[in-house]
């Protein structure tokens, strides 16, 4: 009897010892990128903001016979002599695809900094505030729509900085170092794609710059990110130290153009003043409709009002009131408390399955947001085409101008009707995850998921369907929720999707196609 | 003298925190006799209105009074005097007084344990005992445990060992108790979650959990009563951050001070009821919970005559 116990004990002690805990990312252990297609000619896809690829000048390179040159792949060769298994993991990180790994870095941020602030001694809340980013609340609070723009902005600036990038490559067609010297080793996939002025110094020079404006408390990390990528394409013998510098000036140049963009596009006045949020609740009064109320405790400032003013990518600002849908059902009619009664009977007893749609699509507070999870959603298919690094950049753009667009077509929206959660029409209805901080028609989930299918479905067209379930069930999940009527979940997915079409007219004209 | 002690024990009632509600036969020095099943169910019924952010307490008017009330079905058996094996089964409703967060309920987590009276020795009328207890618990069905503070539990295939110390003397004992639990990897609904780094997976790994406790009062035949302190330290796991939600890898640690008793009715068809009370004094990322339990309980005796009066010397000695 003695043994079966200590086998027993010893057995559970076994099991607490010999266990495994790590919980990889899924992503840990990509392959190296290795582009189907090049993409040579990218240097003439239709940029964003920049009037020319050449608006930035890269001078021409020195010659590969140079001494100069000589000097650089030494460089390179003393690194390869001695690579440590960090080393090696940093190179393999890197080498799945700069644009991926910014992507990942970038939701990672949107995910820390998604924090609403706590709440001051009377009630009052603290602003996040760009000009003393360290103090509390951290700026930014990237929430939705802050989230939105900034993924837009990033892989906006990524894309115009790839293409003038490989405008230069094709221009000065310099090889590889592992072309150019048959002892250094490829430590990522080999391509034929010039090497001057680096891609990866590109992404790592627009992306760092861009980064001081949209989260400025971490410039510090960024930068030795960008750092970290440049080295690894040097270790990995992809690039020399003058391909990786005339890389980062053009990257940095880029972001420039970018930022200047963004400091007046209306966002830092998204969020609005205490006259302008008690306007809107005059206005829905003398329209005879009940207006939203904020649903927290102490009652929080609706979430950047004012960001319907914010100037789009891929339509200008005049046309945001276009996409105004017709007004939802009146606040006090017989039709609203049907649609209460639709949400009270969904979350009443909730299934499994509805709690998992609910939970899988939540994306709030903490969350890289709705539109970080299409980022991911995004990822997980253009991992599988093997995109030039470029490629992957205007994909990207594409899908993020849509979701930032959907976020301001949506805001307006949201704050044109001022309309009520259900749960502020019948309180019994309780949400299976938290009530989002703004008004309910129409829903932002159903937005940028119609937006987000939409660019999907044309750039990889053969999963069309399953963008499509996708965005019909994260649609749906509000509902599901307790968060949104139904009206609001259908009739954001056919606004989101006529946003997302101003991305598909724009991708069928952009060069790449 | 014991006629006022057992009203006393009466009316003091269980503790736990959620997680181990299982914990008051699996962590005391009292064994079952062999061939005797003790069974029964405790309700159970955990509220708090404070909760800790790491080390920042605060209250949330979007929650109010976060309780969790459960049935369990638990119990014991003794294989033999010296070797028990101890089970529970916790039915769980939680439920916020403000705010729109939807209750949750179901069947919660599984337990299983061993305990072995490893050694014993007696001396004059004092009497010192070791025991042992290996456990193993598991959810019983997919609830969803990244829906803090209102999930039911969190999901983890739980693992642990357990080292109990008991000393008696006459009918006064104290018990000092340490655990190690295991906890598995869980899987929740989302593909990404930030602890105080980015994670791009559904996998969470699960800090293991050391608790340690002291007990002391009074113990005659089936009943006692006691005063207890126990302490849950998770190890490693992180902070909640300001004003964000919590997450099931948080460092969950605790403090609770409380009493528990099980008193078995006189000549009542061998009917015990037990109760306990306990409250948070010290938290981390956890409620500042006050905790009431009371169960029934019923031996149902198995054994031969012979082995009857085998049990019998047994526990009047």
């Amino acid at each position: 009897m003695k043994k079966i116990i200590f086998i027993f004990i010893a057995g559970i002690i076994a099991i607490v010892f010999a266990c495994n805990k790590n919980a990889p990312d899924i992503t840990a252990n990509l392959a190296p990128l290795h582009p189907q297609n090049i993409d040579l000619n990218a240097g003439s896809w239709k940029t964003i903001l920049l009037s020319r690829p050449d608006t930035f000048a890269v001078t021409a390179p020195n010659a590969a016979s140079s001494a100069d040159y000589k000097a650089e792949l030494n460089e390179i060769k003393g690194y390869q002599k001695n690579l440590t298994s960090s080393q090696m993991a940093t190179i393999q990180y890197w080498a799945a695809g700069g644009v991926l790994r910014w992507n990942e870095i970038m939701r990672g941020l949107v995910t820390k900094y998604n924090l609403p602030a706590y709440q001051n001694p009377d009630g009052s809340y603290p602003i996040p505030n760009a000009n003393n980013p360290f103090a509390y609340p951290l700026f930014p609070f990237a929430n939705p729509p802050y989230a939105a723009r900034a993924y837009a902005y990033i892989s906006a600036a990524q894309y115009d900085a790839l293409v003038a990038c490989w405008y230069y490559k094709k221009l000065y067609n310099r090889a590889a170092p592992y072309i150019n010297d048959s002892t250094i080793q490829a430590k990522i996939a080999t391509s034929t794609l010039p090497s001057y002025p680096s891609e990866a110094a590109v992404m790592a020079g627009v992306t760092a710059e861009m980064m001081k404006l949209l989260f400025p408390t971490e410039i510090a990390n960024i930068e030795q990110k960008a750092k970290e990528q440049e080295l690894a394409m040097m270790m990995a013998g992809a690039a020399t130290r003058s391909d990786i510098a005339a890389g980062e000036a053009l990257g940095r140049q880029v972001a420039e153009v970018f930022i200047t963009r963004a400091k007046a596009d209306n966002a830092g006045k998204a969020v609005g003043t205490p006259t302008d949020w008690k306007n809107f609740e005059t206005v829905a009064l003398s329209k005879g409709q009940i207006p939203w109320y904020s649903l927290e405790s102490p009652k929080r400032p609706p979430m950047l009002p004012l960001f319907g003013n914010v100037i789009p990518f891929l339509f200008p600002a005049a046309t945001v009131p276009s996409f105004r849908p017709s007004p939802p059902p009146d606040t006090y009619s017989q039709t609203v408390q049907q649609a209460a009664a639709e949400v009270y009977e969904k979350i009443k007893s909730p299934t499994r399955e509805n709690i998992q749609h609910v939970q899988f699509w939540a994306d709030g507070v903490g969350t890289f947001t709705p539109p970080g999870h299409w980022d991911a959603i995004a990822a997980q298919d253009f991992i599988t085409k093997n995109y030039s690094e470029v490629r992957w950049a205007r994909n990207y753009a594409l899908l993020n101008m849509a979701l930032m667009d959907a976020a301001i077509v949506c805001w307006d929206v949201k704050y044109y009707y001022f309309n009520p959660r259900p749960t502020q029409m019948n309180p019994a209805i309780k949400t299976l995850t938290g009530i989002p901080n703004f008004p309910s028609y129409i829903s932002g989930h159903s937005t940028f998921s119609g937006a987000a299918a939409t660019i999907l479905a044309h750039i990889v067209p053969e999963q069309a369907n399953k963008y499509w379930a996708m965005a019909n069930q994260a649609s749906m999940s509000r509902l599901e929720g307790g968060i949104h009527y139904k009206v609001d979940c259908d009739t954001g997915l056919v606004v989101g999707s006529k946003v997302g079409n101003y991305a598909v007219l724009r991708a069928k004209q952009d060069g790449a196609e | 003298m014991t006629i006022t002690y057992k009203k006393l024990i009466f009316f003091s009632f269980v503790m736990m925190v959620l997680q181990n509600i299982h914990a008051q036969t699996e962590q005391d020095g009292i064994m079952m006799a062999k061939q005797n099943w003790c069974t029964g169910f405790v309700y159970n019924y955990n509220s708090w209105s404070n909760y800790w952010e790491g080390t920042f307490k605060r209250n949330n008017d979007n929650l109010g009074t976060v309780s969790t009330q459960s049935v369990a079905f638990m119990g014991a058996y003794g294989i033999t005097g010296k070797l028990n094996v101890l089970y529970s089964l916790p039915y769980v409703h939680t439920h916020a007084s403000s705010g729109t967060l939807h209750d949750m309920q179901g069947l919660q987590d599984a337990g299983i344990w061993i305990k072995w009276q490893a050694w014993q020795k007696k001396v004059a009328q004092q009497k010192y005992t070791v025991f042992l207890t290996g456990g193993y618990s598991f959810p019983t069905t997919n609830y969803q445990a990244d829906f803090l503070p209102l999930a039911i539990g969190l999901r983890s295939k739980t693992a642990s060992v357990r080292l109990i110390l008991d000393y008696q003397k006459k009918n006064f004992f104290i018990t000092a108790t340490a655990a190690y639990a295991y906890r598995d990897n869980i899987y929740i609904d989302r593909f990404a979650y930030y602890t105080t780094e980015m994670h791009y997976t559904n996998e969470v790994a699960m800090p293991d959990v050391m608790y340690a406790g002291l007990h002391f009062g009074y113990r005659k035949k089936e009943d006692y009563a006691e005063a207890f302190i126990v302490n849950t330290t998770t190890l490693s796991g992180f902070d909640i951050r300001k004003n964000d939600m919590p997450f099931p890898s948080n460092k969950m640690n605790s403090t609770i001070v409380g009493l528990n008793g099980k008193y078995a009715i006189p000549h009542f068809h061998r009917i015990s009821l037990t109760g306990n009370i306990g409250y948070t004094i010290f938290g981390r990322n956890v409620g500042q919970a006050t905790n009431l339990s009371i169960g029934v309980f019923k031996v149902f005796d198995f054994a031969s005559a012979k082995q009857k009066k085998i049990n019998h010397h047994l526990t009047t000695n």
